[in-house]
């Protein structure tokens, strides 16, 4: 079985829903940014403002049996499968109706029964436990393949080396999306990477397809999903796409930025996935009213979200023990 | 009945949950066609396949990485990590992705795979293959840690490791790959979480792990002569640990020896001596005392490190100096 050279082309409607996922995740990360402001989210949280395009383009190339791997960026990704706003922002609340009880915070989002298998925050290391659930599949004949995103950072360690050699060489179905926003935390990545695009470049190490798409077009992003996923799916191994975005703040919530040149955030703003693909509908038939329909709606979800979360319980000591153990306990002696 | 070597029981205590259970598999360097550098695997490649028994490249993150995502989807993964010093690069994969993510999701995975590895020292290979690493094990939650010290018991935790739902870090003291014992036919499945009595005594307890306690049963037999009478308790699972059983041995004899491989500082005899002596502290008759390697690196020369590693004489010797003390 061979991939199709081009993914089936999407219909209005589901480009409507490519839209409203997009404006779902903006509106959500927006909220949780001000509520971090209002110390409602403690802790650190990293935002995907600016790089909606890339979860929900993939989001809708996966079957629902598929495996999502994210960073400690997890929000969108997390979302983008489906998960309700309400338990992950009462999860960045540490309230017990968060999505993992307040336990694991806004860097280790996880919904197994979305098939988001976790959030990982150290560097790098989920690309080999991604291969895992990759080889997994492969074993059991399902025919899942496992999505493992990442930064450009994540490039330079040596997981991200690992994971690609195994996948390769076991011609495992894991699609590898490596989320270039340009910065690697404070630096600038090429200041420190070898070569110019830090996945794509890599890619020919592992014989791999140099893939590189424009990760603020949704539609790009779908179409080179598709591919990948086809091709994982039928036996032919991995992939390793670069997707080339910017975030709009800083790496992490005390970081502003500052660092940005002025006139690159003034380009990537004028890149903005969202405008962009609202304009993009317009142009193939959409209607403004259906576009703001799409946008109060989220606004009112965003809200009631925000209300629910807020209203959801602090946890009590019955959590705190609990779990270590598949037995639901944590004793270490008798 | 047979006659079985340490590392013959690894290979059938994996073939005997292989067959059982066609989600277990076997990954590591060299453990396919190789049979694994210890022979800990002979027989798996040919009995098993490829696909259940897969040879890897060296990049142990990659293989704990595997096993991680392959038992939080269904399988149940046996990682080989050939030397345990090799812990130190992949640990995170360890510490901080396997022992916490079920802690972390609020119980939405768990991770039923064993990662065995060879550990200790006695075979001359210098410091970066000769460590003994059960204490950075046993001071992470969410990792259970178990360290048998004969065939019999290789192949019964083996069966208990892989059946276990949770993360177990199941270390094979190198010392003891070519040590033999007889061994029943049949299945054999051992309970994770308990020591074993191994001699009864009614002057001393030492209390031994993995290489250590043919040692000190070696050194209670030459004390008896000597009458002085010794219990030994095998820890054989340090998480979760038995401390019904060793505190019920050592409050019988009043008095307690750890007999420990790793280096002195942090070594699981201090977490033993620190719930002994909150305890049990009125039962005692003596100081606790420790018996482990110095806090150095291991050396490579035989004569330095049998000076290192806890020996017979010195089991031997500094339980008689301190009973008579």
């Amino acid at each position: 079985m061979t991939a199709p050279a081009s993914a089936p082309a999407l219909d209005l409607n589901a480009k409507l829903e490519l839209y409203r996922m997009q404006v779902a995740l903006r509106q959500f990360e927006t909220r949780a940014y001000d509520l971090f402001l209002e110390n409602y989210v403690k802790g650190t949280s990293h935002l995907s403002l600016g790089q909606e395009a890339i979860a929900a383009g993939f989001a809708a190339a996966m079957r629902p049996d598929d495996y999502t791997f994210a960073t400690y960026r997890g929000h969108a990704h997390t979302l983008a499968r489906g998960v309700p706003m309400t338990p992950v922002l009462a999860e960045l609340m540490g309230r017990t109706n968060g999505l993992m009880a307040g336990k694991g915070g806004s860097m280790h989002l996880t919904s197994v029964e979305h098939g988001v298998m976790g959030s990982y925050a150290i560097i790098g290391a989920h690309l080999p436990i991604a291969c895992g659930a990759a080889w997994s599949a492969q074993y059991r004949g399902t025919e899942q393949v496992a999505v493992c995103f990442f930064g450009d950072g994540s490039t330079n360690i040596g997981a991200f080396h690992e994971a690609l050699n195994l996948a390769a060489i076991w011609k495992l179905p894991v699609v590898f999306v490596c989320e270039n926003n340009l910065w690697m935390e404070y630096t600038r990545t090429t200041e420190i990477t070898a070569v110019a695009n830090p996945a794509a470049d890599r890619a020919s190490a592992y014989g791999l397809e140099s893939i590189i798409v424009d990760g603020n077009d949704v539609d790009a992003v779908y179409e080179v999903a598709e591919r990948a996923m086809t091709r994982a799916r039928a036996g032919e191994g991995p992939s390793l796409i670069e997707a080339l975005t910017y975030r709009h703040g800083g790496h992490s919530r005390a970081d502003p930025g500052k660092y940005r040149p002025d006139a690159e955030v003034a380009e990537w703003m004028a890149k903005d996935p969202i405008p962009m693909y609202h304009a993009r509908l317009l142009a193939e038939g959409a209607t403004e009213a259906q576009l703001v329909e799409i946008e109060l709606s989220v606004a009112a979800q965003v809200d009631q979200a925000t209300e629910e979360a807020k209203a959801g319980p602090i946890p009590g000591a019955d959590l705190l023990m609990k779990d270590v153990w598949a037995d639901g306990g944590s004793a270490w002696r008798n | 009945m047979a006659q079985l070597t340490f590392r013959e029981a690894i290979s059938r205590g994996i073939a005997q949950e292989m067959r059982r259970d066609e989600t277990v598999l076997a990954i590591g360097e060299d453990i396919g066609a190789a049979g694994g550098v210890f022979k800990g695997t002979v027989g798996l490649f040919e009995e098993f396949g490829p696909l259940r028994v897969r040879d890897t490249p060296i990049s142990e993150q990659a293989i704990l990485g595997a096993a991680m995502g392959a038992a939080m989807t269904g399988l149940k993964p046996i990682a080989e990590i050939m030397f345990s010093d090799f812990f130190a690069v992949c640990w995170d994969i360890v510490v901080n992705e396997i022992a916490k993510s079920r802690y972390m999701t609020n119980g939405q995975v768990t991770f039923p795979l064993v990662i065995r590895s060879g550990n200790g020292g006695g075979l001359r290979f210098g410091a970066q293959h000769s460590q003994s690493v059960e204490n950075w094990a046993m001071m992470v939650p969410g990792l259970k840690v178990v360290v048998p010290s004969n065939a019999l018991d290789v192949i019964g935790l083996m069966a208990a490791a892989v059946r276990d739902p949770d993360p177990v870090i199941f270390l094979e003291a190198k010392a003891l790959y070519a040590s033999k014992m007889d061994v029943p036919d049949g299945d054999i499945v051992d309970t994770l979480g308990t020591a074993k009595l191994l001699r009864q005594g009614s002057d001393a307890t030492l209390v031994a792990l993995g290489a250590m306690v043919p040692k000190a049963l070696k050194a209670a037999e030459e004390l008896a002569t000597a009458g002085i009478n010794c219990t030994v308790v095998d820890v054989r699972s340090l998480v979760p640990l038995d401390t019904a059983t060793i505190l019920r041995e050592v409050s019988a004899t009043g008095r307690l020896f750890t007999v420990e491989e790793n280096p002195r500082l942090c070594g699981w005899g201090g977490e033993l001596s620190s719930i002994v002596s909150e305890e049990i502290f009125y039962d005692l008759d003596g100081p606790i005392v420790r018996i482990t390697t110095p806090h150095i690196p291991l050396p490579a020369a035989d004569a330095l490190e049998d000076m290192a590693i806890p020996s017979v004489q010195r089991i031997v010797s500094t339980v008689s100096e301190s009973m008579s003390a």
